[in-house]
């Protein structure tokens, strides 16, 4: 793997992909411009779980952000909640692009925390469409 | 720290210098200044135990960790405050909430400073 910037022209730029760094510069940053706080919130490599504003959860690997919040997704799938006696469903969907607008919470995923998880156990409505 | 979100605006309408100002209200969106507002008094509340009610009817309860300029919320020990019925974040201990999604945040009772808030509201009011 190829050295990447340094972390200062790294905090220096404004747009951060962290898809274009190697991954032992990846941490979670704010980024603080005078009074101007930007959240970054990069955890390139780490699994995320993406709640859409239209209800779906989709669980995969933080590959790339921006300001708008677009989010790149890599060996993503999602889980689809229902009551019937199967649980939650996992659909792979694989490489993923996610439009910042339709995005309603991006959550860090403990994969501890997740593999104590009986997802075929767990039943529940899916989450309603985010309505403005 | 308390009076932070109102020392900041005063600050930076002390700038004569036009073209400096444009860039810095370019940057802190100060072309809103209710925005602006309500941007500081959220960072004041960094640190402190917030419920965010979202546009789907999730709420979602955690400790403050940033905001930015959209409103946008980071959280950090979160937990969704009806669990059973909504098990989709259980393993979920961190979150970023996008500012479009949120339709209120609960704030705990000593995160408002209700004659501070008065004088600033009245101060945006009268135009600075």
């Amino acid at each position: 793997m190829s050295t990447g910037p340094g972390l200062e022209s790294l905090v220096d730029r404004m747009d951060v992909y962290c898809a274009s760094y190697p991954l032992d510069l990846c941490f979670s940053c704010v980024v603080i411009m005078e009074n101007f706080v930007l959240i970054l919130f990069c955890l390139s490599t780490e699994t995320i779980s993406v709640i859409t504003n239209d209800g779906r959860n989709i669980v995969g690997v933080l590959k790339g952000f921006d300001q708008a919040t677009n989010i790149i997704l890599d060996e993503s799938h999602e889980r689809v909640y229902s009551t019937r006696v199967e649980g939650v469903q996992q659909l792979v969907l694989g490489l993923y692009i996610i439009r910042g607008d339709n995005i309603s919470i991006v959550g860090e995923l403990d994969e501890e925390l997740d593999s104590n998880l009986d997802l075929s156990k767990l039943r529940a409505h899916p989450l309603k469409p985010v309505i403005h | 720290m308390v009076g932070s979100y109102i020392n900041t605006h005063k600050f930076l309408s002390g700038f004569s210098s036009s073209s400096l100002y444009l860039f810095i209200a370019h940057l802190l969106s100060l072309n809103n200044p209710v925005l602006q507002l309500f941007f500081s008094y959220f960072k004041d509340l960094v640190g402190k135990e917030v419920t965010v009610e979202l546009k789907n009817d999730l709420a979602i309860r955690g400790i403050l960790h940033s905001v930015d300029q959209y409103l946008n919320i980071k959280l950090e020990h979160t937990r969704v405050v009806d669990q059973d019925k909504y098990p989709h974040m259980l393993s979920v201990r961190n979150c970023f909430i996008r500012g479009s999604v949120v339709r209120y945040v609960q704030l705990p009772p000593d995160g408002v400073d209700v004659d501070l808030l008065h004088d600033a509201t009245r101060r945006e009011a009268r135009g600075g």
